[in-house]
């Protein structure tokens, strides 16, 4: 019984479940109930009058199949522009978190200190910048215009390249720092191993770092794929009438047309394909251990 | 600003061979990762300066979205529109009520699930990851099915629960991270030398994992003061800073939103540098 290691032994058994009590109930009342409640309301009936509609719950899954035929646009171009956004941040964060992992010796508080500055930034605010530098009449555009890289459209702004662009911006930290932590892991001699056994940077690259990096990759992809998928800012600032997402519908249903039970039913169409893409992603790439 | 993107290469050139680095490293592959990186770093910050740069800008008429011309007179009167000044600190208020109340939940738990396994911690441990999947918007209109059911009026009350709720998760989780490797016979040496459970919580254990609770209530509060999608759902007619940013861009943005917003850019450099420090010193002593 004595010595420093009984101590798991002689703590309390209920200590453990009175701190953990208040915030599972916190989030029992204000995250798994208010989902159950957009569930029923999704199978609900709008009824009553004009001035004073009320919901009538009468398992009405229609709310689901016209969810799909009346939108099944935005659906497909929030799955496209979340994947897209998913793989360029993966391009973009993969040699920052590298050079930050292995290469920045005693600045590396500091670079991880600028991948999150810009969320002391409003959102919103970073947003409208993106929409001065994309502008029309900006040197962005006219730079690419020189070069002849411009889309066919003639502007950034209000085509899917502005939404996307915004996504990538926005999300890209959330990419760059689970994928600095898996590499930040990684010991340093497996890769001198490589050397010696007379592989190339390149190979040990490839065969030693990719495969450890994939946590951090797959955890990145989840944490940009995500609320990419559910936004409706960038679409709205960025987009154009022709780019909207699946979440301006549902802002737009929830908050404009107060159609209550097709944007919940929306809702869980969007949390179901999130779902399906998840699973399809995670067993891809072959770690399921992680949900 | 180009101090900020050229860092990378001021590492690149700082001092002897770092000892972490890949055997017989390529010089031009590694300068142009090196480069690659800086430019993505550049990318992260070219918002930021056009942000700042705008702050100093003249326009004409109510939109500051294109340049006009060089003036001081924004950073002169920066509370010049008392709107504005009205959400920035609703935004304030709502940050820190939310953060206080999330901070204390998620600690908790993150240390209860740290220091043992019990019944149900692993199913804890999942559940406290949930809200980080559920895209916000999803997030803001079941809250706001759920206040409508309740008959509630949307307000500052609203937005603080519907904050709490998804700052939880990411103060368990950052603590959590924080926690691992600490060396929990502490708090029994504490006790045996006759502490109570309360006095070892508050005078041995939080000590040792502040860093990470700190860290945790500082993200806790840049994430409450950036929320627009959640607190849009659940605001009713109370306006937080992005709510106000957002109805501005219909009705004329003034300067001075990119004022207040260089202004909160320079307080968190200012605290992010401080607890950088404090951290530093905590180490070395």
């Amino acid at each position: 019984m004595a010595g420093t290691a009984a101590g798991g032994r002689r703590r309390s058994r209920v200590a453990p479940y009175a701190m953990v009590l208040p915030a599972v109930a916190y989030l029992g009342v204000f995250f798994v109930y208010p989902l159950w409640s957009l569930l029923r309301t999704s199978l609900s009936r709008n009824s009553g009058s004009v001035f004073l509609p009320t919901l009538e719950f009468d398992w009405a899954w229609s709310n689901y199949g016209d969810a799909f035929t009346d939108f099944r646009d935005q659906i497909v171009r929030s799955f496209v522009y979340a994947g897209l956004a998913t793989a360029i941040c993966i391009a973009l964060a993969y040699p920052l978190a590298y050079v930050i992992a292995f290469k920045s010796g005693r600045y590396r508080n500091l670079l991880l200190g600028l991948v999150i500055l810009p969320f002391f930034v409003t959102f919103l605010v970073r947003t409208l910048a993106w929409k001065t530098i994309l502008a029309d009449d900006g040197w962005v555009v006219s730079a690419l215009d020189t070069v002849g890289l411009l889309p066919r459209e003639g502007r950034l702004l209000s085509t899917s390249w502005g939404v996307v662009g915004g996504l990538v911006y926005n999300f890209l930290p959330f990419m760059v720092l689970p994928l600095y932590v898996s590499l930040e892991k990684i010991d340093p001699r497996l890769l001198e191993a490589a050397g010696d056994l007379y592989s190339t940077s390149w190979r040990g690259f490839r065969k030693v770092v990719v495969p450890l990096s994939m946590p951090g990759v797959i955890a990145g992809s989840l944490l940009v794929f995500i609320p990419a998928s559910g936004d409706f800012v960038n679409a709205q600032y960025l987009g154009g009438t022709q780019n909207t997402m699946i979440g301006n519908v549902i802002q737009k249903q929830f908050l404009v047309v107060k159609d209550y039970p097709a944007a919940a039913a929306l809702s869980f169409v969007l949390m179901a394909i999130i779902l399906a893409a998840v699973l399809a992603y995670t067993r891809a790439l072959g770690t399921d251990d992680l949900v | 600003m180009t101090t900020l993107a050229d860092a990378p290469e001021h590492a690149a050139a700082a001092g002897p061979v770092p000892p972490r680095r890949a055997p017989r490293p390529r010089r031009w592959g590694d300068r142009a990762l090196r480069a690659v990186a800086g430019l993505v770093l550049v990318y992260l910050f070219v918002p930021i300066a056009v942000i700042v740069l705008f702050s100093f800008n003249e326009p004409r008429g109510k939109f500051n979205l294109t340049w006009k011309g060089f003036t001081l007179e924004n950073w002169a009167d920066p509370f010049r529109y008392p709107q504005l000044t009205d959400a920035l600190e609703t935004s304030l208020h709502v940050a820190a009520v939310s953060t206080a109340v999330a901070v204390v939940l998620g600690t908790f738990v993150a240390v209860a699930l740290v220091r043992q396994r019990f019944r149900g911690s692993g199913a804890i441990d999942t559940f406290l990851v949930l809200p980080l999947t559920a895209p916000e918007v999803v997030m803001g209109a079941s809250l706001l099915t759920l206040f409508i059911d309740l008959g509630w009026n949307r307000g500052f009350l609203t937005i603080v629960i519907a904050h709490i709720a998804f700052e939880v998760s990411f103060v368990a989780m950052t603590v959590k991270a924080r926690l691992r490797g600490f060396d929990w016979t502490l708090e029994d040496a504490a006790m045996d030398l006759g502490a109570t459970p309360t006095r070892t919580f508050l005078r041995v254990t939080l000590p040792l994992i502040l860093p990470g609770v700190v860290a945790a209530a500082m993200l806790s509060f840049a994430l409450s003061l950036d929320d627009f999608i959640i607190t849009y759902f659940n605001s009713g007619s109370t306006v937080t800073y992005p709510l106000y940013v957002n109805a501005a861009t219909k009705t004329g943005l003034p300067p001075q939103i990119n004022v207040l917003a260089t202004a909160i850019l320079l307080v968190s450099l200012v605290l992010l540098g401080a607890s950088v420090l404090w951290q530093r010193r905590r180490l070395t002593s």
